[in-house]
């Protein structure tokens, strides 16, 4: 795989990344719902750089929604996992970066992701094929939407690692309040149901996120519900 | 006689205890045969409950970390119900995993049709890559097994019945086997089809080949059974859906003019409870109606007498 060593890019330079995908040039942190958890992952708690892509003992971040992946893919290029110049592409023929990540096209990519309901049950067999190599260090991070916890197959995959008690496991479910049916009780008590720690953050609050991500779960396995603002109506179902 | 199924948990035991790389994940069925390697092996023995998408992405998410997973269920929960993560967690991951299926086309007919899977190797033939074995009896269906797990990080299916031939054969998990010699016609037996198709095709001029592994479709050794001559007519017999492999001999004949029949499970529901050899009769697989399909494609040149059988 092609990985590069760029210079090293800040908080800041984000919204100059993920212009050079769209064209636009006053992206906010505010247009799209990933990105501030997104940041704070890899630049604080994520164990994995473009050089330990094939280290057995890396952490894992698995995209599940992967509708909407500029902030995943500016993270990635301004941590050197690909080269910024690939930016420019997004989406096009010739270009790896699609508008759904693809894990044979994009270093640093673990999964290839757009349709719903596949990175958790994956994330599962990640962790639990850790746990029998003895990689018992390496975390296994999946992003999903608030929306996306409507998928039977997630349903599934939380309970089950609840009393299977994987606690390599983290979710990281986006909540931009995009489920047609809101969930009685909320998105973490349904975790919390099947024996998870379960904790609700400001989704664009770095400190909070950061405290949430690294609070200890011993015996059990983590989801942080990142609130973020409601999503625009964009037209499409399925998008998370 | 014991079943291919049998087989399994022994099998895949043993090669728990040889392999590190090796996992299991099942979703309650058939767990009981693993109890010792499951206390043996706990980290590698697996069982998600009645949860047959995790079952499948669990499969694979074990393979993204290195493992060799081998992922067993009855075949309608394995191959139809999960089917887009078989496509996506392994085809468009870019991982390989060993599918082990049970109950097959009819293997428990009183069960009904909620339990029987005629279109799995249809299904699967929709994506890419995968190599798909059909053993034809449990010695076969152990030494196929070996083969899967074995086969790196390949795709493999492996499709177990109780439907069986009385005796194995030599199988090497990857040709077809000439079984019988003749020169009007070839017909290619797959898996459990073996003993019907010979007593079928007893005393006619046909070359009958053997197929237990039956992707990637071996058509070389098609196109050697229909020899020189100017044309070709084939019959496939398989143990699932009608057709299954017609286009794949098509493609392996696309040089000379050729008539392939497909005979197999009927596509239309049965709906009828009873027993394998009633089935096997309903859907006109038996030896009798098979003689009578298989002399009514060929025509005169296979009539009785026109050539000895060479075993």
């Amino acid at each position: 795989m092609t990985t590069t060593t760029e210079p090293a890019y800040d908080y800041a330079d984000l919204p100059r990344l993920m212009g050079r995908m769209t064209g636009a040039e006053k992206h906010g942190p505010a247009a799209t719902s990933t990105l501030d958890a997104l940041w704070v992952l890899y630049d604080r708690v994520l164990d994995v750089t473009p050089e330990r892509m094939d280290d057995p003992g890396r952490d894992r971040f698995l995209l599940s929604k992967g509708h909407g992946p500029m902030a995943y893919y500016a993270v990635l290029a301004a941590k050197g996992f690909l080269p910024v110049e690939w930016l420019e592409g997004f989406g096009a023929y010739d270009s790896p970066l699609g508008h759904h990540p693809d894990r044979v096209l994009v270093p640093g990519v673990e999964i290839g992701s757009g349709s719903l309901g596949h990175g958790l049950p994956l994330a599962v067999g990640t962790a639990l094929g850790l746990k029998a190599r003895g990689q018992t260090e390496a975390r296994v991070w999946v992003l999903v939407g608030d929306a996306e916890m409507d998928e039977g197959s997630n349903h599934e995959a939380v309970a089950y690692a609840g009393p299977a008690g994987l606690e390599r496991l983290h979710v990281l479910v986006i909540d931009n309040a995009s489920a047609s049916y809101a969930r009685p009780g909320g998105i973490a008590a349904r975790f919390e149901a099947a024996g998870w720690s379960a904790e609700t953050v400001d989704g664009r609050d770095h400190e909070a996120l950061y405290a949430a991500f690294t609070a200890p779960h011993p015996g059990r396995p983590r989801v942080v519900v990142a609130r973020v603002e409601p999503k625009e109506y964009a037209g499409e179902p399925k998008s998370a | 006689m014991d079943t291919m199924r049998d087989r399994l948990a022994p099998v895949l035991t043993r090669l728990l205890d040889e392999d590190p790389r090796v996992a299991v994940v099942l979703a309650e069925i058939g767990k009981d045969g693993f109890a010792d390697a499951m206390r043996d092996h706990p980290d590698r023995v697996i069982n998600v409950g009645i949860r047959e998408q995790l079952l499948v992405g669990t499969g694979a998410g074990l393979a993204l970390a290195g493992l060799r997973p081998v992922v067993h269920t009855f075949a309608s929960f394995l191959v139809e119900r999960p089917f887009e993560q078989i496509k996506l967690d392994f085809g468009h991951q870019g991982v390989g995993g060993v599918l082990v299926s049970a109950a097959a086309s009819f293997d428990w007919p009183a069960g009904g049709f909620t339990h029987m899977s005629p279109g799995d190797v249809a299904l699967l033939d929709t994506l890419d890559d995968w190599t798909v074995h059909v053993p034809g009896h449990p010695d076969e269906a152990e030494t196929l097994l070996r083969h899967a797990v074995a086969a790196g990080d390949d795709k493999v299916y492996v499709r177990l019945s109780v439907q069986s031939n009385d005796q194995a054969l030599a199988v090497d998990g990857t040709r077809f086997l000439t079984v019988r010699e003749g020169r009007s016609g070839v017909v290619v037996a797959v898996g459990p089809m073996l003993d019907q198709v010979l007593a079928a095709t007893e005393g006619l001029d046909v070359s009958v080949l053997y197929a237990t592994t039956v992707r990637p479709f071996d058509g070389e050794a098609l196109r050697r059974a229909v020899g020189a001559g100017p044309a070709a007519d084939v019959v496939i017999v398989e143990p699932y859906l009608a057709g299954t492999s017609t286009s794949a001999a098509n493609d392996a004949l696309a040089h000379l003019p050729h008539r392939v029949l497909g005979l197999g499970v009927g596509r239309r529901e049965l709906r009828r409870y009873g027993d394998v050899d009633e089935h096997v009769a309903a859907h006109g697989l038996d030896a009798g109606s098979l003689r009578g399909r298989i002399t009514g494609f060929l025509g005169e040149r296979t009539s009785a007498g026109a050539g000895a059988g060479v075993s």
